[in-house]
């Protein structure tokens, strides 16, 4: 049976600098992304062809979707990059993990690291969210940056009020549990992500080594919807955050707004 | 019981004791779902995409215990 690792390999070294088939993946799709972008950028027409309706389409739908949350078209606009950017990367991520050849192929470790008499493959790339480092750090910038948005929109000290408060005991509890909810965010992005995503590896690898034909199919099908459905709930939690830190407390986002 | 034991055991209690919970929720949170478009068949979007994100939180505690399971049978 393959090997299963928890933590990314290291590849190689650029300067002191460790190199990870993880971050070998996600910075293949930084640049697919890239080239898509200026891709599209480029051939912009009024009359869409279909690269250019297929964006539309999912602009349009995105753009309906954070309405729904923020109750306004100019607010969903001026949130648009962080959620979308989050959403596009962490799906082409997901997908590029499951493409044939991510597992398989690799290098062979020179012959120190050979160890209980077996070779091990260590793949060349491997699925950027079945690395901690990666959901991590996507989760530290989603939370810094609702923060971030949240004093932008109401004020810093209505935003940080809301996390210190001595008016009343009940306000300083209150305001010390939302405090450790915000860290908590982190923990739960983080996890929820990477469990969801290494799960999935594991279970592609023991179902494979169990019956090796056709069996594994469904799983592989499971794997693809499992990998957008964590992108989409990423970017809608990134998007519930953000509304609740830039509505304040006056105006609580609902999905009720939602216009036919 | 050696270790080796303990450590397997942990695995298959963390897993199965931390699968019921969700296991509830997802049941709960599906079979309302099902009741109020049910109910109302026009409003199934709005439902299902409440419903999907209510069951991924709900999941979200499974992935957890799978996560301490998974460190205990891979991390040395």
């Amino acid at each position: 049976m393959t090997e299963i690792s928890i933590r990314a390999e290291e590849i190689f070294r650029i300067g002191g600098w460790p190199v990870t088939n993880a971050v070998l993946l996600s910075t293949v799709a930084v640049l697919l992304l890239a080239a898509g972008a200026l891709l599209l950028r480029l051939r912009l027409a009024l009359l869409p062809a279909r690269l250019q309706a297929v964006a539309e389409l999912f602009l349009d739908g995105t753009l309906g979707i954070m309405d729904a949350v923020l109750g306004s078209r100019a607010l969903s606009e001026k949130y648009l990059p962080l959620v979308a950017t989050i959403f596009l990367f962490v799906l082409t991520s997901n997908w590029l993990g499951l493409f044939p050849g991510v597992g398989p192929i690799g290098i062979v470790p020179p012959a120190p690291e050979i160890g209980h008499g077996s070779i091990q493959l260590i793949p060349l790339f491997r699925a950027p969210a079945s690395d901690l480092n990666f959901t991590i750090a996507l989760a530290v910038i989603s939370v810094l940056a609702v923060n971030l948005l949240g004093v932008v929109a109401i004020g810093a000290g209505k935003h940080f009020g809301k996390f210190f408060n001595v008016r009343s005991p009940l306000e300083l509890f209150t305001g010390c549990l939302e405090f450790i909810s915000e860290l908590v965010k982190i923990v739960s992005f983080s996890f929820r992500l990477f469990g969801n995503v290494f799960a999935g590896e594991v279970l592609l690898v023991v179902v494979t080594f169990l019956v090796p034909y056709l069996i594994p199919l469904p799983f592989l099908f499971l794997e693809i919807f499992v990998g957008f459905i964590q992108a989409l709930i990423f970017a809608m939690l990134t998007l519930v955050f953000t509304a609740m830190a830039v509505l304040g407390h006056d105006r609580e986002p609902s999905v009720e707004h939602q216009k036919a | 019981m050696d270790i080796e034991a303990a450590k397997s055991l942990a695995i298959a209690i963390v897993m199965g004791v931390g699968a019921i919970g969700p296991a509830i929720a997802i049941g709960l949170i599906g079979s309302r779902g099902a009741d109020a478009i049910g109910r109302n068949p026009e409003a199934a979007p709005k439902v299902q995409t409440a419903m999907i994100l209510a069951i991924a939180f709900a999941e979200a505690i499974a992935i957890y215990a799978l996560v301490i399971a998974l460190i205990l049978k891979f991390v040395e």
